[in-house]
């Protein structure tokens, strides 16, 4: 395999992977620690663990959210 | 089309040479398709012209109709920020890329239904049901979900009962709420009953289904307290795990404790009743999210899988491109003639009113570009309707005989194999009982007769395309019981969720009367309200397993003309939309897809009133046994017991007042609609319209999954000005990843 096709698979794994972490909600807490920093710097950041229990018991609050179709 | 003069919102545009060759060659590649269905008979064909005259048609609609409907009838405007952008909190709204809403999207409205509903229609043959799931979808369907998408964006993410309330008045607003409600009910019953019919006395589906609980329970448990938040990796264990209970399932069958597992359909209820309701009330977190994960890792996973199979396997068509019964409308799978029948029991592939649930909830608030309604709204109903494309196909593949002696109800095949096979022959259609008990054997089961629902036969085919790429006969009854256990996933985190939506409307009507009630910490209200929901479809559930019509064939129609009634909602929202908004001249857009899923939805509630065929009209049903049992008679028809015939006269007469209430729903909501429509037209001024402030957008984003060579200029532009003032803005965001 040539230095270019490496890297170029490479790349389609790194794309696959980025839209698998999208796709999932993995990213939904750098989402939320990057959204407070740029607009409320000063403002504490919930750990990973506090954050992934208030999302999940949101769901608990209103079910319609992520609610499936037939 | 008519082209007014005044329009000038259309930029000119020079339409390049290699663009005309390229969407005329996808043109020829569809109608080559659509003229060879239409033109055999007789004959065996290949899925290769299903698959081509269905793929053909779909590009054309999105390259030119849904590209009409963006730009003229809509009106997208990508300088206006979606409520994503504007009110972004990184939680429920944050704009999302769209690709990437587009797979949530899809996922969310991919269900049970375009596997089931395409498989029933089939005893129609396979043409009937592939010209209204690939026709449905290009006017109706996807129009629905897109439409509603924008209007739902543009009212930052509204849901459609608050639209119709707000928009239409409270009166349709409030049979809208109701409307959801019941179709909820009897969706979650129609849906269960599919799984029981599917795992009834099969020890192997069974155990494997079963498995998946602790498998849930054990993701739950490490994604709440183990490792927080990663999805993947716990949804990859979750996969391994699922498949290794298919596998095992085998061993179950195969040793002594095959017994424990092989249920009746009674029990099975029981455990289906109390799983829904233990499931309702335990934390999202343990059971519904991490179920949810393998759900759509498996959906996902599987529709590609079944789309490389079809292309690489090309089965044949082994179905009549029609059947008798699409004219004589005494099919022994669902009961009625093609029109409006057909229409019925595809629901989901074609025309989902279910669909615009989600398009008016949790994905308006995601859109990051309103330009990406077309791609997220239209594209994603078009791949739901290639995945009921798919289905057709493997209920087709199987022989004729064979399908019907898997979807034909157990009163009509009578106790044996051979009985059975004296059924199929009177249907015309001919198998030998040996065909039967080996068909049973080579996909690991005691039984495969009468194991109505759809997914069974869905599932055979599936066996049969994927054993034809991997693994050979041996890998069928793996490939039988994979099926099973994607349909039936997907189906219990529906009956789930279901449960706990049905719950939430409930507490927030029963909350008006007693207010501790629309607490959801309240355990007692909780309990309460999620109880009556259960007990609700549970019944329907119980009515299904013991109908001696067969539960399907009663129960299906009903769910049928519910999901369509809710597009009826849906479209005539919509509509009432458009003309308010001063767009009269496009109404048509969804107002001819309104009209005719008002005349099917209307057409099949009156023939199952007041029809005279106690097939079809529940009242006639009632009426015929009722008059048996009064002249003293010990059986009639199915019916062998007088108690079966008393149960029959009490089903008829629930399906038949659930229909016309159906019924009379839709008419509240038409008449409401039509009035606010009236009044719009006559006083163009008046009408108020309930949208959110218009914002400039700061975000610079690609429409379509590919970026046009103009956007790409745009991207660049935007990226530039972002670097050289040291501001992220919302650039990054736009471009994904690159």
């Amino acid at each position: 395999m040539t230095v270019k096709s490496v890297k170029s698979a490479k790349s389609v794994g790194a794309k696959i992977w980025w839209y698998v972490r999208e796709l999932t909600g993995e990213t939904a807490y750098e989402r939320y620690v990057a959204h407070v920093r740029k607009d409320h710097p000063d403002a504490p950041v919930q750990s990973r663990r506090a954050f992934e229990r208030e999302r999940t018991d949101r769901q608990e609050a209103d079910p319609r959210q992520g609610f499936r179709c037939c | 089309m008519p082209e007014p003069a005044t329009d000038t919102a259309r930029p000119q545009r020079k339409i390049s040479t290699k663009s005309v060759v390229i969407w005329t060659l996808v043109g020829l590649i569809g109608a080559t398709g659509w003229g060879v269905l239409a033109l055999s008979r007789g004959e065996e064909i290949s899925a290769a012209w299903l698959l081509a005259a269905a793929l053909g048609s779909y590009a054309i609609a999105y390259r030119f109709y849904s590209k009409f409907i963006a730009n003229r009838v809509l009106k997208v405007d990508k300088k206006r920020a979606t409520p994503a952008e504007r009110l972004d909190n990184g939680v429920d709204f944050h704009p999302t890329d769209r690709r990437v809403l587009f797979g949530h999207h899809f996922a969310a409205v991919a269900g049970a239904g375009p596997l089931v509903g395409p498989v029933l229609a089939a005893q129609m043959g396979y043409l009937p049901g592939t010209i209204w799931i690939v026709a449905g979808v290009i006017f109706a369907g996807a129009v629905q979900d897109m439409v509603v998408l924008f209007f739902s964006t543009r009212r930052n993410g509204k849901s459609l009962g608050q639209m119709a309330r707000d928009e239409i008045g409270p009166f349709g607003g409030a049979a809208a709420l109701v409307a959801v409600f019941a179709i909820m009910i009897i969706l979650l019953a129609v849906l269960a009953l599919v799984i029981v019919n599917a795992l009834a006395h099969s020890p192997w589906g069974v155990f494997s289904i079963a498995m998946t609980i602790p498998i849930a329970l054990f993701m739950g448990v490490y994604l709440r307290i183990l490792r927080p938040g990663r999805v993947t990796e716990v949804s990859v264990l979750g996969v391994a795990l699922l498949l290794l209970a298919i596998v095992s399932g085998r061993w179950v069958a195969e040793s002594s404790w095959a017994e424990a597992f092989t249920l009746a359909p009674s029990s099975l209820v029981i455990w289906m009743v109390a799983y829904g309701f233990l499931a309702s009330v335990l934390p999202v977190w343990m059971l519904l999210a991490p179920r949810d994960y393998l759900s759509t890792f498996m959906k996902i996973g599987t529709i590609v899988l079944l789309a490389l199979g079809v292309v690489i396997a090309m089965p044949t068509m082994k179905m009549d491109a029609v059947t008798e019964f699409a004219t004589s409308g005494a099919g022994p799978v669902f009961a009625g003639s093609m029109f409006p029948f057909v229409f019925i029991t595809i629901a989901c592939g074609a025309l989902s009113g279910f669909h615009a649930l989600v398009s008016s909830g949790t994905t308006p608030k995601m859109v990051q570009k309103e330009t990406q309604v077309r791609l997220i709204g239209y594209g994603s109903m078009l791949t739901e309707s290639f995945v009921a494309i798919m289905a057709v196909i493997c209920a087709c593949i199987l022989e004729p005989g064979l399908y019907f002696a898997v979807n034909s109800p157990a009163g009509v095949l009578g106790p044996t194999l051979e009985s059975a096979s004296e059924a199929v022959k009177s249907f015309g259609f001919s198998i030998d009982p040996a065909t039967l008990a080996q068909a049973a054997k080579d996909v690991g089961e005691p039984s495969i007769t009468s194991k109505t629902g759809g997914a069974p036969t869905f599932a055979l085919g599936m066996s049969e395309i994927f054993s034809a790429v991997i693994g050979g006969a041996g890998m069928k009854a793996f490939w039988y019981h994979f099926a099973i256990m994607f349909e039936a996933l997907f189906i219990l985190t529906t009956v789930d969720a279901g449960t706990r939506v049905g719950r939430f409307m409930l507490q927030d009507t029963l909350g008006n009367i007693y207010k501790p009630l629309k607490r959801v910490s309240w355990w007692p209200g909780v309990w309460l309200t999620s109880a009556i929901v259960v007990g609700g479809w549970g019944y329907f559930l119980w009515v299904g397993v013991h109908d001696p019509l067969g539960g399907i064939n009663q129960l299906f129609p009903l769910f049928g003309i519910a999901n369509q009634l809710l597009a009826a909602v849906a479209l005539a929202v919509c509509t009432t939309l458009l003309i308010k908004s001063g767009r009269l001249k496009w109404a048509w857009v969804t107002g001819i897809p309104l009209l005719w899923d008002v005349a099917v939805t209307l057409t099949a509630s009156w023939q199952k009133v007041f029809s005279d065929d106690v097939k079809v009209g529940f009242f006639a049903q009632r009426k015929a046994y009722q008059d048996a049992l009064d002249s003293g008679a010990e059986s009639f028809g199915t019916a062998k017991t007088r108690d079966a015939m008393e149960t029959i006269v009490t089903n008829a007469t629930v399906d038949g007042v659930l229909s016309a209430l159906f019924a009379i729903l839709i008419i509240i909501v038409l008449a409401d609609a039509t009035r606010v429509c009236v009044k719009a037209i006559r006083n163009p001024g008046t009408a108020e319209l309930k949208e959110a402030e218009y914002v400039e957008s700061k975000i610079v984003a690609p429409a379509g999954l590919w970026p046009t060579a103009e956007e790409k200029a745009e991207l660049a532009a935007a990226a530039g000005a972002a670097g050289s003032d040291g501001t992220s803005g919302g650039t990054p965001v736009a471009a994904g990843k690159p």
